[in-house]
C-alpha cells in the first residue's frame, strides 16, 4: 500500500548498495537484541481499519447527539464547512515547517496572516506562530516574564481563578527553576484579587496573571492590577477566551503586557482536548524575549513582498542550551484553521457569534435562577459562562440530566473543594432555545423544584 | 504578483457567514466593557476559499513532490487517518465528557500506549506531550524527578553527544540540567573514552538520539548505555529517529530508561506546515510513577460479552500536567489508524525499505559528494555540501538549487559536526524512480558546481519567489498585516 517497492526493485537496490539482503544492513545493531518479536496482531486492509475505527468512535456519545453545556476551557462552537476543507489541501497539511521560505509562501503568509489578526483581536503589537495550547502559552508566558528581567525577578503571582489545568502546567513546566515562586493568593470571591495581590506583589515580582473572563466566568477590569504590578516594576499578562473579545474590551486596553489564550474556540472542532492552540501576543519590546516562532514580511530578489521566519536567534535550533523554550514543532495546520475562521467571520461574524454566546448564557442562567433551590452564583457581570448553587448533590443531578441525554456543565468541587455542589455552566451560539427550556425543564424534574 | 492579504482583500459591509436569528430574549450587554469594533476583515465565502487556495498553491508538499528532510521523516500521509480522525463521534467529544460517554476515545488511547510500548520495548507510556521537544521536556523533567525521589541532589548535568538531536540542549537546560557536550569518534559514533571521562556523580543522564542524526547506528550502544548506568544516570532516547528501528530492535531492550516517540514523523500523522504533531512518552517500570498526568487504564477488566471500562489514572509522584487536557486526540487517533493496517510484519517493513532507501540513495551519490563516514547508514545519510576544488560554493546554493529542480532540499547546517552539511532522509514511501531522479539533479548539481557555480549560487530560479531579504525581516519586524486606511 504504502510501499512501493517490486521484488526486482529491491534486488537492483541491493545490486547497487553491494548487499544481498536487506538483513544485511542492520549489522550495527546488537545481535542479541536484532529483529525482536513484536507481540501484535497481523495488518489489516483500509476497510477493516476504517471499520474498527468507527466501532471505537461508536462507542462514544458526541457532543452533537445531546444537549451540551460544558465549557470550562473547551468550546462547541459551529465551525463553518469551509475551514476544515480548505485545511484539508495536501499542500497545507503535507508541508512541514516552512524553512525554505522560496517553495513555502503559502503557510508563511497564512501564519502572517495569523498573527495579525490575533494581534488586532486582542489588541496587541505582536503575535507569534503558536504554542501547543492554552495552558504551554500561560506557562511560556511566565518563563518569558523571568527572562525579561534577566533571572533578576522570580516571584510569579497567578489567579487562582485561572483555569485549573492552566496552574498545573504552570507548575509543572517552572518546576526546575529554583528561583521561581508561585504565589496564589488564598481568595473566594474574583473580585477580591485586585486587593489581595496588594500584599504579594514586592520588587521581586516578575510577572501578574489573571483570566479574563475567569474561569467562574466573570467579566473584570483588571485595570488597576496592570498599574500595580507596573508600579512595582513587574508585567501583567491576561489568558483571554478569544471569542468573549468579539465584544468584549481587549486586555490590551488594561495595559496587558502579554495577551494569550487558547485558540480552540476560534474554529477548531473539541476533538477530546486536542490538538488544540496556544497564541501568544505582546508588546513589541518584549518580543526578544519571547519564545515560539515568528513570521516577518520582507522582499525576495525581484523585490517581491513575502514572508519568511524570523527572529530564529531567540530558538533552540541556534541557541541551543541557551534558548528560553525548546519548543519546535507547534501547531502549524490549527492556526491556519483559525486564520481562516477568523477571516470567515470577520468584523460582523466574530461580534454576532460573541453576542448569541452572551445572550444564550444569561437566557438559561436566568431561567434557572427561577427554579427553587438553585442560584447564579455570579456577582460581576459574565459572558457565556457561570456558576450555578444546586439544591442537592450535583453529581446526582449530572447523572440524572445524562439519563435525559443533557450534560450539565462542569462540576466544581474536584478544584475548590469548597465550592460543593456547584456545577459551572456555558452557553454557545449553538445551543437553541427548545433545548435550553428543556434543560431548565429536566433540572426542576429532577429536583422536584 | 505576490498574493493579497486578508486584510488588502476586505471589502466594508461584505459578510462571509450568516448565523440564525436569536431566539432567545435578549439581555443588556455590560456597557462598561464593550469595545468599539473587532479590527477583523470582510471577506465573502469565495474570496476565502480562492485567497487560501491560492496560498497552498505557493507550498511545496510530500503531495507535490520528494521532501528528503533528514530527521523529520517526511513519509506519505496516507488519507485513511484523515477520515477516522474525522467521524463525528470522535471530533465532537468534549474533554470533559462523562466517562461512561467516551469509551470509544479511551479505548483508543488505551490501544495505543499498548501499541506503542510492544514497539519500543517499554512498561508504560503517556500521550500527553504535545510534540517531540514537549516530550524531551517531559522526560527531561522525570529524569530530574527520579533522582530528587532518591535524594540524590548532585546530579545536575546532563551529556548530550554532538550528534543528538538540536532540541536536546535547550530541553535540559528548560529541565534545570547543566549541558556537557560529547564529541563523535571517527566511525561517528560517540567517543566512548570522553563519555567515560564526563560520567560521574553530576551525571543526571545521557540524552542519546540512536540512529544519531548522522544516520549512523551507535555500534557501541550497549557499552555506553552502562557507562551511564554505573556512573548512576538515567538514558534517554530521542526518538525522532525511530523510523529506522521498527521491528529491527526495541529500545527498551538495549536499556534505553525513557524515550519520546513523534507520531508526525514514525506513523505517519502530517506535518501540517508545522504541527500540530504529538510526542507520546515511554519509560521502563522504575519511572512509570513519574509519568506526566492523566494516563488511561482499565478500571474494570471486560469480558467476552462486556468490554473493559476504562478512565483516567494518576501516577503517585507525577511530574504534573504538561498541558491541558488529555493530549493531542485527534493525531493519536491517526496513529492508531496506521498501526491497525501495518500490523507486526508492516512495522518491520518500513524500517526495512527506510533504511533500503537511504543506503540506495546514499550509493548513488557517495561518489560526488565527500560522505564523511562511510558506513552502512540507517533511514538516513549525511553528505558535505562543498567541494575542495569549487570556492564560493555551499550547502545552501545546493538547497535552493534543488528547488529547479523540483524537489524540497534536505535538511542544511545540521548536524554542526558535519561541514556544510546535507542530511538525507528518502523514507520507505518514494519509489525507485523517484529516488533515481533525485540522484540524477544531485549529480547534475554536482557538475554545475564545477562549472557553472553562478546557477547555484543565484538559485532558485524556476520557484515562485527568489531568495529573500532575511536582514531585511529581522531589522524592520513587520509582524503583522497593515490596515487599508487605518496605516
Amino acid at each position: 500500500m504504502f510501499i512501493p517497492h517490486t521484488d526486482k526493485e529491491r534486488q537492483e537496490m541491493l545490486k547497487t548498495i553491494g548487499k544481498d539482503s536487506i538483513k544485511d544492513l542492520f549489522t550495527d545493531i546488537p545481535q542479541s537484541k536484532r529483529f525482536p518479536t513484536l507481540d501484535l496482531p497481523d495488518g489489516i486492509s483500509e476497510m477493516e481499519a476504517r471499520k474498527q475505527m468507527s466501532i471505537l468512535a461508536d462507542a462514544n456519545n458526541s457532543c452533537d447527539e445531546m444537549i451540551n453545556f460544558l465549557g470550562a476551557g473547551a468550546y462547541y462552537h459551529y465551525v463553518p464547512a469551509a475551514v476544515d476543507l480548505l485545511i484539508q489541501r495536501g499542500d497545507f497539511f503535507t508541508a512541514y515547517t516552512p524553512y525554505q521560505p522560496e517553495i513555502s509562501q503559502g503557510t508563511l503568509q497564512a501564519i502572517f496572516e495569523f498573527q495579525s489578526l490575533i494581534a488586532n483581536l486582542t489588541g496587541m503589537e505582536v503575535s507569534n506562530a503558536s504554542h501547543y495550547d492554552g495552558a504551554t502559552a500561560a506557562a511560556e508566558t511566565c518563563i518569558s516574564a523571568y527572562h525579561h528581567f534577566r533571572k533578576k525577578r522570580g516571584n510569579i503571582i497567578l489567579s487562582p481563578f485561572i483555569h485549573p489545568h492552566y496552574l498545573e502546567t504552570i507548575r509543572t513546566y517552572l518546576q526546575s527553576i529554583s528561583e521561581i515562586e508561585i504565589r496564589i493568593p488564598d481568595i473566594s470571591n474574583p473580585i477580591d484579587f485586585k486587593d489581595a495581590i496588594r500584599k504579594l506583589v514586592d520588587n521581586k515580582t516578575a510577572l501578574v496573571m489573571a483570566q479574563y473572563p475567569d474561569f467562574l466566568g466573570n467579566i473584570i477590569n483588571y485595570s488597576s492590577v496592570s498599574s500595580f504590578a507596573h508600579e512595582n516594576g513587574a508585567l501583567f499578562a491576561t489568558i483571554v477566551y478569544p471569542i468573549a473579545l468579539g465584544i468584549l474590551k481587549p486586555p490590551a486596553d488594561m495595559n496587558a503586557d502579554f495577551v494569550v489564550g487558547e485558540g480552540q474556540s476560534l474554529g477548531l472542532p473539541l476533538n477530546f482536548g486536542g490538538p488544540y492552540l496556544g497564541f501568544f501576543t505582546t508588546r513589541k519590546e518584549l518580543i526578544r524575549k519571547t519564545s515560539g516562532r515568528i513570521v516577518g514580511e520582507t522582499v525576495d530578489e525581484d523585490g517581491k513582498r513575502g514572508y519568511v521566519l524570523t527572529l530564529t536567534a531567540r530558538e533552540q535550533h541556534i541557541r541551543r542550551g541557551k534558548a528560553t523554550s525548546n519548543i519546535c514543532t507547534n501547531q502549524g495546520l490549527n492556526a491556519l484553521a483559525v486564520t481562516i475562521y477568523l477571516s470567515l467571520l470577520g468584523k460582523h461574524g466574530l461580534k454576532e457569534v460573541a453576542y448569541q454566546c452572551y445572550q444564550k448564557a444569561h437566557y438559561i442562567a436566568s431561567q434557572i435562577d427561577k427554579i427553587k433551590g438553585f442560584k447564579v452564583l455570579n456577582k460581576q457581570p459574565f459572558f457565556n459562562e457561570f456558576v450555578i448553587q444546586c439544591p442537592s448533590d450535583a453529581k446526582e443531578i449530572q447523572n440524572n440530566l445524562l439519563e435525559k441525554g443533557i450534560i450539565a456543565g462542569y462540576n466544581l468541587e474536584s478544584d475548590y473543594p469548597s465550592k460543593k455542589n456547584q456545577l459551572l455552566i456555558a452557553a454557545t451560539e449553538q445551543n437553541t432555545r427548545e433545548d435550553i427550556d428543556y434543560t431548565v425543564n429536566s433540572l426542576r424534574e429532577v429536583t422536584n423544584g | 504578483m505576490a498574493e493579497s492579504t486578508v486584510y488588502e482583500l476586505s471589502s466594508e459591509g461584505r459578510l462571509g457567514i450568516k448565523f440564525p436569528t436569536l431566539d432567545v430574549p435578549e439581555t443588556e450587554l455590560p456597557i462598561n466593557f464593550l469595545r468599539d469594533e473587532v479590527p477583523l476583515p470582510e471577506l465573502s465565502e469565495l474570496d476565502v476559499i480562492r485567497h487560501f487556495t491560492n496560498l497552498s498553491r505557493l507550498n511545496y508538499s510530500i503531495d507535490g513532490g520528494f521532501y528528503p528532510l533528514g530527521s523529520c521523516t517526511m513519509k506519505y500521509n496516507p488519507r485513511i487517518n484523515e477520515v477516522t480522525a474525522r467521524f463525528q463521534r470522535f471530533t465532537c467529544t468534549h474533554p470533559f465528557q462523562p466517562a461512561e460517554t467516551v469509551q470509544g476515545n479511551f479505548a483508543v488511547m488505551y490501544l495505543l500506549q499498548e501499541w506503542l510500548k510492544e514497539i519500543t520495548g517499554f512498561d508504560a507510556a503517556s500521550l500527553q506531550p504535545a510534540a517531540g521537544a514537549h516530550g524531551e521536556f517531559t522526560g527531561g523533567l522525570i529524569i530530574r524527578a527520579y533522582h530528587k525521589s532518591r535524594n540524590d541532589d548532585q546530579r545536575t548535568k546532563i551529556l548530550i553527544p554532538d550528534s543528538a538531536h538540536g532540541t536536546n540542549p535547550a530541553t535540559s537546560s528548560m529541565s534545570g540540567f547543566g549541558i556537557v557536550n560529547i564529541p563523535t569518534d571517527n566511525r561517528g559514533n560517540i567517543d566512548l573514552r570522553a563519555l567515560d571521562a564526563a560520567c560521574d556523580k553530576s551525571t543526571a543522564g545521557l540524552m542519546l538520539t540512536n540512529p544519531n542524526t548522522l544516520g549512523l547506528f551507535e555500534e557501541n550502544v550497549l557499552e555506553i548505555i552502562d557507562i551511564v548506568h554505573k556512573a548512576g544516570g538515567l538514558v534517554y532516547g530521542d526518538g525522532a529517529n525511530l523510523n529506522a528501528l521498527l521491528g529491527i530492535v526495541k529500545p527498551g531492550e538495549l536499556g534505553f530508561d525513557i524515550m519520546h516517540l513523534n507520531l508526525h514523523k514514525t506513523f505517519s500523522t502530517p506535518h501540517g506546515g508545522g504541527g500540530p504533531g504529538s510526542g507520546p512518552i515511554v519509560v521502563a517500570n522504575y519511572l512509570a510513577d513519574f509519568l506526566p498526568e492523566p494516563i488511561v487504564g482499565v478500571i474494570e477488566e471486560g469480558n467476552d460479552e462486556i468490554p473493559p471500562l476504562y478512565g483516567f489514572v494518576y501516577p503517585k509522584n507525577s511530574i504534573g500536567r504538561m498541558k491541558s487536557f488529555h493530549g493531542h486526540f485527534g493525531i493519536i487517533v491517526r496513529a492508531l489508524t496506521y498501526l491497525l493496517m501495518q500490523g507486526k510484519d508492516g512495522l518491520r517493513e518500513i524500517s526495512d525499505h527506510a533504511v533500503l532507501n537511504a543506503n540506495y540513495l546514499m550509493s548513488l551519490l557517495k561518489n560526488h559528494y565527500t560522505l564523511p563516514f562511510n558506513r552502512t547508514c540507517m533511514h538516513e545519510f549525511v553528505l558535505e555540501g562543498i567541494w575542495e576544488d569549487v570556492h564560493g560554493v555551499h550547502a545552501l546554493d545546493i538547497a535552493k538549487r534543488l528547488m529547479d529542480y523540483g524537489f524540497h532540499p534536505p535538511t542544511n547546517y545540521f548536524p554542526l559536526n558535519v561541514k556544510e552539511a546535507l542530511m538525507i532522509e528518502p523514507t520507505e514511501t518514494e519509489n525507485k524512480q523517484t529516488l533515481d531522479l533525485f540522484a540524477d539533479a544531485m549529480l547534475a548539481i554536482a557538475n554545475e558546481a564545477h562549472e557553472t557555480p553562478d546557477l547555484l549560487t543565484s538559485a532558485p530560479h524556476n520557484t515562485p519567489f527568489k531568495r529573500f531579504n532575511e536582514v531585511k525581516a529581522a531589522k524592520d519586524l513587520i509582524v503583522c498585516c497593515s490596515i487599508p486606511g487605518k496605516n
